[in-house]
């Protein structure tokens, strides 16, 4: 039977599994948006189309499927920029289609024409012009599979006006077959072989367990590789959830707000198991002297990453999960409690650091508020964070269990993610209890997407780390740049009054003996509540490595039991 | 210096899509050429870049993350056949004209257009080759000249474009290195 494009897309959609969509409308995509209303697509309006990126986002990460944005031509197109950036540099698979003007048209600078398939050339995985309605099927086929296969990323399908319109035979194609790429890759027995003789022979070992963890489904057999071989496990900000944070082997995150203790024992290391990750600068610090000691084994899906950063003694390349499974018969069952012991031992004066002992001095901390969250929710809560400070203490004070219960954009580090990306994880996970930490910063640049909670009744809350500073900024003018908070004071709007007039909930809590209950409250309350938690406001993230400095060189936290005053 | 030549599927926007690559990952392209091959669809580039062998491994995998690129092979240590192509328009007087006809003949190259005050010169050979010639025609004055860098062509039997094919905007190939063992190790 014939079909238009436009039909031929949500046709093709609802088959590759799709029921839900974020997007905006507008001219160009305007036929797709009219055939949609035929088949059985939730799409949710967002306010911004960066907004719609962060929800297909977060929904994929949330749900380990594919997340779909919906944007008309030119403005609405350049609108995904940002979030197609963010869902590259964080490898989730996200689908963008963008309405295009009609394919004689283009080049002639009509009106809201660009380039998008050139503009984000750079930012996707792949990306595709579809200009007749015979490519659509084939098209959304190939950006689906070249989406979640091998290194999932971002795909975009720019599809012009008149291939929506016009009609063709609809055949769902075969599954796709491109030379070009190739997705799976298999390491050979001899590496095996020479990674297990590195794993056998280390008496200091540490497993770095990064986002390919929850990515390729690994936790089950990295869990079974760490007990089994008796490895601790250092996790990047991306790999929280991936082992369970109350494991005896789990060492906690590691890197630029890493505890110093899971630093020191990656520079003392005789081995490093790189898991999924990829030596990210703010994981390394200074190269040159990163874990100098240690040999290094690296498994990951793209070979690319191979010797990128640093360089390795065995790198494996294929899915994580596949390549543990297989390795784990080559490791030898060991004991190694002098190691770690001896990390037990680094942790020293931690407690007297740790802000948990600090008494109540009348100061509302964030790390006191995240604590509490944590308490509160059971630790079970999807947490989406924003960027900043309030996203290093959500990492250091919420203590996660399971995968996909941490969102956040840890690549491209993109203020504005969390509101928008916390909407996507609570649509693809409706039965999960979802909360958003976000900085009083980082929540101006897209709290429109109230808006789009409020239509589409959605039920998820809002904590406002509110410390009238772009606080992460003001750190580093802080520690670095003499105290000059060149532009990072904030005036703030009244984000309670704020939400009430979204027709949302909106509280303030000012002390730490309300936050409790202001929490309890948020939750037991239907709908969204945005709480503005008014905390300390110079109050500074430890341990920090400043950046490009070695990974030990760390800035302590200051020791809280002595701690009286709110200077830091 | 590292040579490679590396096949693409002949579709738009894939030249920005190979050279894009390399800026933005921060390599210097010396020189890049396309071209047909002999299978439909199928489009040769030359790649000659300025980096150091673990820069070509990264170069190599980073243009295998392009789902247009075909097949990647890195020539620079295997004997090799290396042309590049020139045109170049010298000045020529009668005084000058003979020497310059004695040049051609020593550079084995070929004089393809004659004016009054000048003539234009074909040359192919090695980029060095292109590079003497161009510096004794100097003296004589070069008014312009138009190269096409260089195109490569491994020695022998072997063929890279063996077992590549393209239909229908899908192409079928099996890669040399599909499914076996890669070994990233050093
Ligand atoms: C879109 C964007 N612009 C700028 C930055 C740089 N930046 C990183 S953290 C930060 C401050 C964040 O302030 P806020 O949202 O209030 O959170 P806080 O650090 O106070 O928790 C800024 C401006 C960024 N990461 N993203």
């Amino acid at each position: 039977m014939k079909k238009t494009g436009a039909q031929i897309l949500w046709e093709s959609l609802v088959r590759e599994g799709v029921t839900c969509v974020f997007g905006y409308p507008g001219g160009a995509i305007l036929p797709a948006y009219d055939a949609m209303l035929d088949y059985p697509i939730r799409h949710i309006l967002v306010r911004h189309e960066q907004g719609a990126t962060h929800m297909a986002d977060g929904f994929a990460r949330a749900t380990g499927s594919v997340g779909v944005a919906v944007a008309t031509s030119g403005p609405g197109a350049t609108n995904m920029v940002t979030g197609i950036a963010t869902a590259m540099m964080d490898s989730s698979p996200i689908v963008c289609i963008t309405g295009q003007v009609g394919s004689k048209l283009i080049g002639s600078d009509a009106f809201q024409e660009t380039d998008i398939t050139g503009i984000t050339l750079p930012i996707t995985k792949h990306n595709y012009l579809v200009s007749r309605p015979d490519e659509v099927a084939r098209m959304v086929r190939e950006a689906f599979y070249v989406a979640r296969s091998g290194r999932p990323g971002p795909v975009l399908l720019d599809i012009t006006k008149d291939a929506q319109q016009s009609s063709c035979e609809f055949e769902w194609p075969p599954e796709p077959k491109l030379t070009g790429y190739r997705p799976n890759h298999w390491p050979s027995t001899s590496d095996l072989e020479r990674a297990a003789e590195l794993v056998r022979a280390a008496k200091r070992p540490v497993i770095l367990a990064g986002h390919g963890i929850l990515l390729s489904g690994a936790m089950d057999v990295v869990h079974r590789f760490a007990e089994h071989a008796h490895i601790p496990v250092a996790m990047t900000l991306l790999g929280l959830g991936g082992f369970p944070a109350s494991h005896p082997l789990n060492l906690g995150m590691m890197g630029m707000h890493g505890e110093a203790w899971v630093n020191t024992a990656i520079q003392e290391a005789d081995l490093l198991l790189a898991f999924g990750m990829r030596f990210d600068d703010r994981v390394t610090g200074n190269l040159k002297t990163y874990a100098p000691h240690a040999r290094k084994v690296h498994i990951e899906i793209d070979p690319a990453e191979i010797n990128k950063n640093v360089k390795v003694d065995v790198g494996l390349v294929g899915d994580l999960r596949d390549v543990l499974e297989e390795l784990l018969p080559y490791i030898d069952a060991c004991d190694r409690t002098e190691w770690t012991e001896h990390i037990s031992h680094l942790k020293g004066d931690s407690a007297v650091r740790d802000i948990q002992n600090l008494p109540d001095n009348g100061h509302l901390y964030a790390a006191h508020v995240i604590h509490d969250i944590w308490k509160t929710t059971n630790g079970e809560a999807i947490v989406v964070t924003d960027v900043g400070q309030h996203q290093m203490w959500e990492a250091q004070y919420y203590h996660h269990e399971r995968p996909r219960t941490l969102i956040t954009s840890g690549g491209l580090g993109t203020m504005g993610f969390a509101l928008p990306a916390a909407i996507g994880a609570k649509v693809g996970r409706p039965d999960a209890e979802v909360w958003v930490v976000v900085g009083d910063g980082g929540f101006q640049m897209t709290m429109a997407e109230l808006a789009t909670i409020a239509q589409e009744n959605i039920d998820i809350n809002v904590a406002i780390i509110n410390n009238g500073y772009l606080g992460m900024v003001r750190q580093w003018q802080e520690f670095f740049y003499e105290r000059r908070y060149a532009a990072t004071p904030l005036v703030n709007p009244d984000f309670a009054k704020l939400a009430e007039a979204f027709g949302l909930k909106g509280a303030r809590v000012r002390s730490r003996a309300e936050v409790v209950p202001a929490v309890q409250a948020a939750r037991e309350s239907e709908g969204t509540s945005v709480i503005d938690f008014q905390v300390e406001q110079e109050d500074s993230v430890f341990p920090m490595v400043p950046a490009g400095a070695d990974l030990d060189a760390m800035i302590r936290r200051p020791s809280a039991i002595v701690e009286t005053g709110a200077d830091v | 210096m590292n040579t490679f030549v590396v096949l693409v599927e002949n579709v738009p926007g894939v030249l920005t899509r190979v050279a894009s690559l390399f800026r933005r990952r921060g390599f210097n392209i010396e020189s890049l050429t396309v071209g047909h091959t002999a299978v439909p669809g199928v489009s040769r580039m030359t790649i000659v870049v300025d980096t150091d062998e673990l820069g070509a491994r990264r170069v190599e995998a980073n243009l295998y993350k392009l789902i247009n690129v075909l097949r990647v092979d890195n020539v620079t240590s295997t004997p090799t056949v290396l042309r590049d192509l020139a045109l170049i328009k010298v000045s020529a007087t009668p005084e000058t004209r003979a020497h310059l006809m004695q040049l051609v003949e020593v550079y084995r190259a070929r004089v393809v257009d004659v004016s009054p005050s000048s003539l234009v010169v074909e040359s192919t050979g090695t980029e060095e080759k292109i590079d003497s010639f161009v510096e004794v025609l100097r003296p004589y004055g070069v008014l312009e000249m138009a190269r096409t860098g260089t195109i490569a062509m491994v020695r022998g039997g072997a063929t890279s474009t063996e077992g590549v094919s393209v239909s229908n905007g899908a192409s079928h190939t099996e890669h040399p290195t599909d499914d076996v063992s890669v070994s990233y190790s050093v």
